[in-house]
């Protein structure tokens, strides 16, 4: 066991950890924050994205210790206190770029760390960088719409 | 995953020190190494992290102009530095997906010389050199077959060594559902020649296609490669492609990356 600290969406947090334990199991069962979801475990589906310094990561291939010192973070971090849904979750649910959220709370941090990089990203660009994030729902084009739309990009109305 | 101790040292020697315990293995991004180890197909007493030690990290121009790179750089990381080596940027910035990137580090690629990985080529094409604590190895004899390198047990690669090319490319098939090369080609021309080096498709991993350099040595161009076969013998078959098909990608994306490096 070893004692491990960081902030989580601006608080500070500490804990013992064991060595093997990954930054989302810390997240998720430690802290309570189930926001962030375990699509796969293997470091396929994205699911699990939360941003650590900034950068879009899988916790769950990365272990909590790794996370020392610094600042992580999850999708409870992307709206308001009051619950007030930040602009790209609410993107989200205006063009409906989520079926059933599963892979909602991945998608929205690594939207989240492209437009930080590349605040008006086209189209190609927002799909190769959501190459690593799987959604079983959608077929991606309400989610890179969204995604467009939080960048405040004009898109197109759809069509029936 | 088994649990073991993690620890993160910051400089080279006590990372070293530490890999002495036989039951010790380093931790690069933990991109290959966590997936493993959740398998349980490899398991340690102690993880020695790499990523905490300043020495390891970044990019900077040697005396003789090759690239040198930090074996704990990100993918990620070297996908910026393409006013350098355009070509290796392009790789690195392939590798994956953006979090993959984030995370995953070049000497941890190498160290694992999976036989689909992108580093291995660039390596090969290149003529890198690959530092440890203790000596420096060619690629030409760092790669010793799948998952197989020349590194002694506990021993870290702690920088790669790149002698830039004049013209350079990088083509992968990617697998769509890995994101690694199904087949992937660097080509590399220097002053004294052409390197091709090929991922992806054989089972002792990355090789370089001789007949390939020769043809593009004289002429550098797609159309130099018309008139030559390449044997399919030792080639990977699976689900995702024969041996045939893969032998047949060699030569398609060999094309595209020499079309890559003079456009
Ligand atoms: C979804 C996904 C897609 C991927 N796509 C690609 C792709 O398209 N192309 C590609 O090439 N790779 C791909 N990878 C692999 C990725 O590039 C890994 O980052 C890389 O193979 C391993 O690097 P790492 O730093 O994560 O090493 P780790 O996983 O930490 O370690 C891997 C091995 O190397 C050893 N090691 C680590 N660092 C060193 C060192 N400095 N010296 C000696 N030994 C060391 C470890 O002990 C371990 O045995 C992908 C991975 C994932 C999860
Ligand atoms: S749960 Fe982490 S990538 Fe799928
Ligand atoms: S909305 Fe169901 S997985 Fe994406």
């Amino acid at each position: 066991m070893a004692e491990v600290a960081m902030t989580v969406n601006g608080a500070p947090v500490s804990a013992e950890v064991e060595g093997r334990t990954l930054l989302v199991e810390f997240l998720r069962e430690g802290l309570g924050l189930t926001g962030t979801h375990v699509g796969c475990d293997t470091s396929q589906c994205g699911a699990c994205v939360v941003q650590v310094n900034g950068m879009a990561v899988k916790s769950c291939t990365m272990f909590a210790c790794e996370a020392e010192g610094a600042a992580v973070t999850t999708i409870e971090g992307m709206a308001g206190p009051d619950g007030t849904l930040g602009p790209i979750q609410a993107a989200f649910q205006e063009h409906h770029g989520l079926q059933c959220g599963f892979c909602t709370p991945g998608m929205v941090m690594s939207a989240a760390s492209l437009l930080a990089d590349v605040p008006k990203p086209s189209e190609a660009q927002v799909r190769t960088y959501l190459e690593g994030n799987l959604c079983r729902c959608t077929g991606y084009q309400n989610i890179v719409r969204a995604v467009m739309a939080a960048s405040g990009q004009a898109v197109e109305e759809r069509s029936q | 995953m088994y649990d073991f101790e993690l620890l993160r040292p910051n400089t080279i020697e006590a990372a070293t020190k530490a890999l002495l315990d036989e039951d010790a293995q380093a931790l690069g991004g933990g991109q290959t190494l966590i997936p493993t180890m959740k398998q349980r197909l490899a398991q340690a007493d102690t993880l020695v992290s790499l990523t905490s030690i300043p020495a390891l990290q970044g990019v900077c121009i040697g005396d003789d102009g090759a690239v040198c790179i930090g074996a704990a750089t990100t993918h990620a990381q070297v996908a910026k530095m393409a006013g350098v080596y355009p070509a290796l940027a392009a790789l690195a910035g392939q590798i994956g997906d953006p979090a993959v990137r984030n995370r995953g580090t070049i000497g941890g690629s190498l160290a694992n010389n999976d036989p689909s990985a992108c580093y291995p080529a660039a390596a090969l094409a290149s003529d890198a050199a690959i530092l440890t604590p203790e000596r420096r190895i060619d690629a030409a004899d760092f790669f010793q077959g799948m998952f197989a390198t020349d590194l002694e047990e506990g021993e870290i690669i702690i920088e790669v060594q790149f002698p830039v090319p004049l013209r350079a490319g990088y083509v992968k098939f990617a697998q769509p559902a890995s994101r690694f090369a199904l087949v992937g080609v660097f080509v590399a021309q220097f002053l004294d020649g052409v390197r091709v080096a090929v991922t992806g498709a054989s089972e002792d991993g990355v090789f370089r296609w001789s007949a390939a350099e020769a043809a593009l040595s004289s002429e550098f161009s797609a159309k130099a490669l018309y008139d030559l076969t390449l044997s399919s013998e030792d080639f990977i078959s699976d689900l995702h492609g024969s041996a045939d098909y893969r032998a047949h990608l060699v030569k398609v994306m060999t094309g595209r990356a020499v079309t890559h490096a003079v456009s």
